[in-house]
């Protein structure tokens, strides 16, 4: 339930509504970056994405990390990335 | 991929075993792992089989699901059922049983729940919705609050009239507390959550030492962070040291996420009680919207059966002193109140009437039951 995943930011989409594409495994969606505004999110950064939102900033080598721990969950794995992919934010 | 292999290392784990056992001696260990996705990490690699038989991890109360008791997941089916509503969840919460069956069969039965990913979708279903009210059910400690706090500033911002959200988030601290005043488990200290943490920081935890002398490392959730965590909680143990440490730090900062604590401040404020499942009701534990985003409350939007939830009047204890009632008669006796979680004075002094009942008369009273004597005493 609080699983974080680690994304990679790859488009400022809406930057008003703190609104930026991340990819997660190679799938790109549209998630909130408005908890991590005053920290300031670029293109190019790794994210922890949880339900959708950017919940810390993190480097490459956590995300390396992060990303590994959550294939080992297997099943959790594959539906948390089914779910992200259904995500439909504005 | 380095960093993943350093992580995985053998050498790296047995070392910390080696260090651990060292460390621990011959005396018993009991540390509780207060996050689900620790228990999950632990059952994966099997790290109960890898540290020395004298440490034992028990696992806490950090489930957000799990922790939901079926008075509100009959509410939530309740919500789900009325004319005109879409009901969004996340996956997990589907399959939760309530008295009368899940959400999932809920849908089944033909109301309109939907899973979504991010309650910003159940938000954007409102917004392609204008004729249904869309409710969100929002579960989840303070790491999934502050994604709801900015979904209700989103709606408030757009004037989204169709959008309510059936708030149950709950806060770490206060079960961390109900399970240190519980005089069943000794506890030698705690394994910190580290998700939940990125938000709120390490502070809250203070009084974990502060209070209660148990030392409390937050922690991550690969195996040899868990391994670290318990070395340090072993180490600080042995050091005659007794604080809140960090080993999560390359994710959690201290002071947490200064900016999603401020936008919980601004959207909600603290429940006086709030039912958990198997720990009962815990005062202060959960989160509700605030009088400034009482519009998009489901709770005072809709009229729901609210059984067994967070209702002071469940609670008996006038009637009990006055002798009007027995304290089995008591609509909570035994189940939401008991000595260790008490919700009224009866249930919390040794000697009064419901611990005293509840400890000793109890199973006498069952057994006559069972035999069908009389049962007035």
């Amino acid at each position: 339930m609080c699983l974080g995943i680690p994304g990679q930011v790859v488009q400022i989409v809406d930057a008003d509504n703190h609104l930026a594409k991340v990819d997660v495994s190679g799938v790109q969606r549209t998630i909130s970056v408005r908890l991590l505004a005053a920290e300031g999110i670029a293109q190019g950064d790794w994210v922890l994405v949880h339900v959708g939102f950017a919940m810390a900033k993190i480097d490459q080598e956590e995300a390396d990390l992060t990303l590994e721990a959550v294939k080992q969950m297997g099943q959790a794995y594959y539906d948390e990335i089914e779910a992200f992919d259904s995500t439909a934010i504005i | 991929m380095k960093f993943v292999d350093e992580f995985r290392d053998p050498a790296a784990g047995r070392a910390l075993v080696a260090a651990i056992t060292e460390l621990a001696r011959d005396d018993e260990f009991k540390f509780m792992e207060v996050c689900g996705g620790h228990t999950h990490t632990i059952y994966r690699h099997g790290l109960e089989h890898i540290l020395p038989k004298n440490i034992e991890l028990i696992h806490g109360p950090g489930c957000p699901v799990c922790v939901i008791p079926m008075g509100r997941v009959d509410d939530a089916m309740w919500l789900a059922e009325q004319p005109d509503v879409i009901f969004t969840t996340f996956g997990d919460m589907m399959r939760v049983p309530g008295s009368r069956g899940s959400l999932l069969e809920a849908k089944a039965r033909g109301a309109d729940v939907r899973f979504i990913y991010s309650p910003l979708d159940a938000l954007r279903v409102a917004i392609d919705n204008p004729d249904k009210q869309v409710i969100y059910f929002a579960v989840g400690f303070e790491t999934t609050a502050p994604s709801t706090a900015v979904t209700l500033v989103r709606a408030k911002e757009l004037g989204v009239k169709n959008f309510t959200v059936f708030c149950n988030h709950v806060t770490i601290v206060p079960p961390i507390k109900a399970i240190l005043d519980s005089p069943d488990l000794r506890l030698d200290g705690f394994l910190g959550p580290g998700h939940v943490s990125t938000v709120v920081g390490n502070r809250p935890y203070r009084f974990v030492p502060e209070v209660y002398g148990k030392p409390i490392v937050v922690a991550g959730f690969e195996p040899l962070d868990i391994l670290a965590s318990v070395h340090m909680l072993l180490a600080q143990i042995r050091d005659g040291r007794c604080e809140v440490e960090n080993q999560y730090g390359r994710v959690v900062k201290d002071e947490g996420n200064p900016q999603a604590l401020a936008l919980l401040a601004e959207v909600f404020e603290l429940r006086p009680h709030f039912e958990w499942r198997g720990l009962g009701f815990i005062s202060q534990s959960a989160l509700k919207l605030n009088d400034d985003y009482a519009e998009f409350d489901a709770e005072i939007r809709y009229r729901m059966p609210g059984l067994r939830v967070a209702d002071p009047k469940a609670c008996q204890c006038g009637e009990v002193l006055k002798g009007v009632i027995k304290p089995w008669e008591c609509k909570v006796f035994g189940t939401a109140c008991t000595p260790e979680t008490p919700i009224g004075t009866c249930m919390v002094s040794p000697e009064g009437a419901c611990a005293a009942y509840y400890n000793f008369g109890r199973l006498h009273r069952e057994t006559a039951l069972l035999v069908g004597q009389p049962t007035t005493r």
